[in-house]
């Protein structure tokens, strides 16, 4: 009995062997590959065991956490949810994370590697550290000016600080409460449907996720590529551009708004936004020349991160020349983000060069201290500074006595540049106002801020759209807080 | 498995007791059960929970009451079997107190206690009352008739998550089941240490073939059929998986005969898949088995293997720790079925190995008793004994981690369940009684095996002594 024995008892083994195999299979073979499987709660559960570091403006938190007691226990709370909703975006249980919640995810949920006091100490521990904040760069004062400016019309407004690159307001309107989409459950699930079943569209980030037909306010870009190439010398000589101006190629006249366009300098072109002068001296550059220069400004730039990603901007690379006039008058299929625009006034603004734009100033540990900053860089040359400060004389000119008036600012000097962009089947949609300006305190040795206001408003008349009527109140309340805070 | 010979050990050798051992891993293992209690309550609250002493106390107190019974009863009993024993219920009781609180309304861990202490409270009754093991040779027939009446009775009972295991009375429900394992392996160790000369030996030769004859075979087959035929109607897979096993080695080392095994394993193969495909229940699990996400591509979230899976997967190598894991996400039978992954997830695979080590210990001695052990009612009733421990937690281990698949069945002292656990600490007295037996120097009269042969065998066959022991070699072939 006893070779049978143990026969049996080696048998026995053997069904142990096979399980501590199978064990070290799942453990260590599969484990990845089930830790990521979607259908594992364990990561969501762990990624809200702990309240989300905070979201800085001006110093003080906009973002709060709510403790639920719920398997996914920590909600993220909103301050002013629908003010600051295209800067922070939002932070869901449901429905994950956008925009700065998103992009600085690691720092906020605890995660990043910078957090830990040593490195690989996340690893070893398999712990989280506690959520980080992030400072924004934005300007409380300019971001509450520029939404109670939108007033709950369709619109964005984005505010650059020329010098720095840093966003001072980011604001699309109407906007959205992110902290109702914290949690899960049905109440979380009906605001989503509603949100996402508006037709005016809430959660669209049309600061920087939108882009619209820049229309007369991409004159300023055809304007600097037509100094840069040389096509225009002196801004004050006629530049010989018929009105009406007859397409190339084609039978197709160019209406203009204004009167009096005939041969016109480019000056009075900027001033009183003519299409034909404008159309015309795109034509002149060319096509390579255009593609080069609105380049510069950030078109048709991909990687373009503030840190969150902001929609391609763009200007077409193939063209016939009647599409080329079309397009450098911010027709045809040139669009741009509000933000891309208010680089536009950035770079001139800034003498030509162009500051890459940054919402993140900073990011900071639990205790308050500093994780990383965010390095000032340049984009680029934009312009010549013979070209930005030109085109500065154009802008100021159409504030104070052209399109813009009523951006003027008391002890200031401002440039602005209005646009109304035709879009929509046969051009039959509302149009869309446009102003793009800066200003610079008397005094100042720098411009403390550039500004692109869009207004698409489906209700108004069409004849009352204009840029200088519309969207320049809102871009002055703007810079005015942003000359505030400067001094 | 260690290798012991099986030559008993002369008469006047001193043989150490090894008491003073037992003793100090019983230290160790309250111990362990203790640091792992303060581990969860540190995780949890931040803070070590004000009763770990108590609860501590209690613990040392269950051991040290089994400790002097064994001591004063069986003192020559191996000194690994009662700290493996505490041991694991100790973890079982970290791992439940620890899902308990993370189970609002649930108070699973001090129940089970209670079922712990009445387990040891059976465990001194069956070290002090039974003297002898071959005493429970009389008893062969009548608990197999209990453990069938055992079998029975959950049918007249409503089921329970699709099994029918379950007695209720009351407040109380106990699974019958469980305690009929150690009558049927009684009963087998007896029939076959009675009859296995006649098993070996008799029959016609069919080829090369050696059927034994139907006589001799018929009784015990037919109660094995009759128990697995029950299990499959109750639903208890598990359990009759465990008592085919259990059979087939019986047989195989009371008859010697490989072809049994061979036959055994073909039948029990077809049986497995027969059932398998017919009966809706099982066909379940048998999917899940061959593809634990399944439920997860259909859009119905994940099952409870892959829910297990995933928590075994959470523990990696050294585990979250005890208290961080998330193994709740497995649902109602956490604590039951499923315990293993809360082991696996917070303690990694380090302790899950450390786990099953110890029950490969367990095992290990049991058949090492059998082996030291002179008659083969006993040689019988060490090695079913411990088949059972290794087949129950082969079952469930390689049910839960998608190595087999997944019948319910209670992970030895580790999970929630009373039945379960007082019948493995009957297991563990009567390993302690066998192996008594097995290291005692001066081998007492042996006394006759009551059961009667079946057949009785013409003439003496060469090589075999009377069926009231056999050599101590025992190598018949």
């Amino acid at each position: 009995m006893t070779g049978q024995i143990r026969l049996a008892a080696a048998c026995c083994l053997l069904l142990f062997a096979a399980l501590l195999v199978n064990a070290a299979r799942v453990q260590v073979i599969q484990a990845d590959s089930l830790d990521r499987n979607p259908a594992n709660r364990r990561a969501a559960i762990d990624r809200f065991e702990q309240p989300r570091g905070r979201i800085l403006v001006d110093g003080r938190p906009v973002t709060g956490s709510r403790d639920t007691r719920q398997q996914l226990r920590y909600e993220r709370t909103y301050a002013q949810g629908p003010l600051y909703a295209p800067v922070t975006g939002y932070a869901s249980q449901t429905y994950g994370t956008t925009l700065l919640e998103n992009a600085e995810d690691g720092i906020l949920a605890g995660t990043d590697p910078m957090l830990a006091p040593l490195p690989f100490w996340n690893d070893i521990t398999r712990g989280r550290r506690p959520g980080g904040s992030v400072v924004t760069t934005i300007s409380s004062a300019a971001q509450r000016a520029a939404y109670t400016g939108l007033d709950g019309r369709r619109g964005a407004v984005a505010a650059i600080e020329p010098a720095t690159g840093r966003i001072l307001a980011l604001v699309s309107s109407p906007s959205y409460d992110p902290g109702r989409l914290s949690g899960t459950g049905s109440a979380v699930a009906d605001t989503w449907r509603r949100y996402n079943d508006d037709a005016a569209q809430p959660m669209l980030n049309r600061a920087i996720r939108q882009t619209y037909p820049p229309g007369s306010a991409f004159k300023i870009v055809t304007a600097a590529a037509a100094l840069d190439t040389g096509a225009v010398e002196d801004v004050d000589k006629p530049t010989g551009v018929p009105d009406p101006y007859v397409l190339p190629g084609t039978r197709t006249r160019l209406p203009n708004d204004t009167r009096g366009c005939d041969q016109e300098s480019l000056a009075y072109a900027i001033k009183w936004s003519c299409n034909s002068v404008m159309a015309g001296l795109g034509v002149r550059v060319g096509l390579d020349g255009m593609v080069d220069a609105v380049g510069r400004f950030g078109f048709n730039d991909r990687r373009l991160r503030i840190p969150s990603g902001v929609a391609v901007s763009n200007f077409d690379r193939e063209m016939s020349d009647d599409q080329l006039a079309l397009s450098s008058i911010g027709q045809y299929d040139t669009t741009a983000t509000p933000l891309q625009m208010a680089m536009v006034a950035s770079a001139v603004a800034n003498g030509g060069n162009l500051t890459y734009p940054r919402l993140v100033e900073r990011t900071l540990d639990a205790d308050g201290d500093t994780v990383s900053r965010t390095g000032q860089r340049s984009y680029g040359r934009a312009m010549k500074p013979s070209t930005a400060y030109r085109l500065r004389q154009l802008m100021v000119d159409a504030v104070e006595t052209g399109t813009g008036t009523s951006a003027g600012i008391e002890g200031a000097t401002v440039g602005g540049k209005t646009g109304t962009a035709q879009h929509g089947v046969g051009n039959s949609g509302t149009p869309y106002a446009w102003f793009i300006s800066w200003a610079r305190a008397d005094g100042a040795a720098r411009p403390a801020v550039a500004v692109a206001v869009v207004v698409e408003d489906a209700e108004a008349v069409r004849g009352d759209i204009s840029g200088g009527g519309d969207a320049a109140p809102i871009a002055r309340a703007v810079m005015e807080a942003a000359l505030a805070e400067a001094r | 498995m260690t290798a012991t010979t099986g030559d008993p050990p002369p008469p006047e050798a001193r043989v150490a007791k090894r008491r003073g051992v037992e003793l100090s891993l019983l230290v160790g293992a309250v111990l362990i059960s203790v640091l792992g209690y303060a581990a969860v309550g540190l995780a949890l609250d931040a803070a070590a929970p004000p009763d770990a002493l108590t609860h501590g106390a209690g613990l040392g107190l269950l051991a040290l009451v089994a400790h002097l019974a064994v001591r004063f009863r069986a003192p020559y009993a191996d000194p690994l079997l009662l700290p493996i024993a505490v041991l694991l219920n100790g973890i079982g009781l970290v791992l439940l107190h620890r899902l308990d609180l993370a189970t609002p309304g649930e108070r699973d861990a001090p129940a089970q206690l209670v079922w712990s202490t009445l387990g040891v409270a059976l465990f001194i009754a069956v070290v002090v009352v039974l003297r002898d093991h071959r005493v429970l040779q009389r008893y062969a027939y009548l608990s197999m008739a209990a453990a069938l009446v055992l079998m029975v009775l959950p049918i007249f009972f409503p089921a329970v998550n699709g099994a029918r295991i379950w007695i209720r009375i009351g407040e109380l429900s106990f699974q019958p089941g469980e305690f009929a394992k150690i009558l049927l392996a009684v009963f087998f160790a007896a029939y076959l240490a009675a009859n296995h000369n006649a098993l070996a030996c008799t029959g016609r030769r069919i080829w090369w073939f050696q059927l034994p004859s139907g006589r001799v075979l018929g009784p015990v087959v037919a109660i094995w059929l009759l128990s697995v035929v029950v299990l499959i109607l109750e639903r208890d897979l598990g359990t009759s998986l465990l008592f085919f096993g259990l059979f087939v080695i019986l047989l195989y080392v009371a008859t010697g005969r490989t072809g049994w095994i061979a036959v055994g394993l073909l039948l029990a193969g077809v049986g497995a898949v027969a059932v398998g495909w017919l009966e809706p229940h099982v066909h379940g699990r048998v999917e899940d088995w061959l593809d634990p996400f399944a439920s997860i591509d259909a859009g119905r979230g994940p099952g409870q293997l892959a829910q297990s899976l995933f928590a075994f997967a959470a523990g990696g190598m050294f585990g979250t720790g005890l208290g961080l894991g998330r193994s709740v996400l497995i649902g109602f039978a956490a604590k039951s079925d499923f315990i293993l992954a809360t082991a696996g997830e917070e303690l990694g695979l380090l302790g899950l190995t450390a786990i099953l080590v110890l029950y490969a210990l367990l095992v290990a001695r049991g058949y090492r008793a059998g082996l030291g052990l002179r008659d083969p009612f006993g040689r019988l009733l060490a090695v079913g004994l411990a088949s059972i421990v290794a087949l129950q937690v082969f079952v469930i281990a390689g049910g839960v981690t998608g190595l087999i698949p997944l019948t319910g069945m209670a992970m030895p002292f580790l999970a929630q369940g009373g039945s379960s656990v007082v019948t493995n600490w009957v297991i563990v007295a009567l390993l302690i009684r066998l192996s008594h037996s097995a290291r005692r120097p001066l081998p007492e009269p042996v006394e006759a095996g009551v059961i009667a042969p079946a057949v009785v065998v013409a003439g003496p066959v060469p090589g075999t002594g009377p069926s009231t022991g056999t050599t101590a070699t025992g190598g018949e072939r």
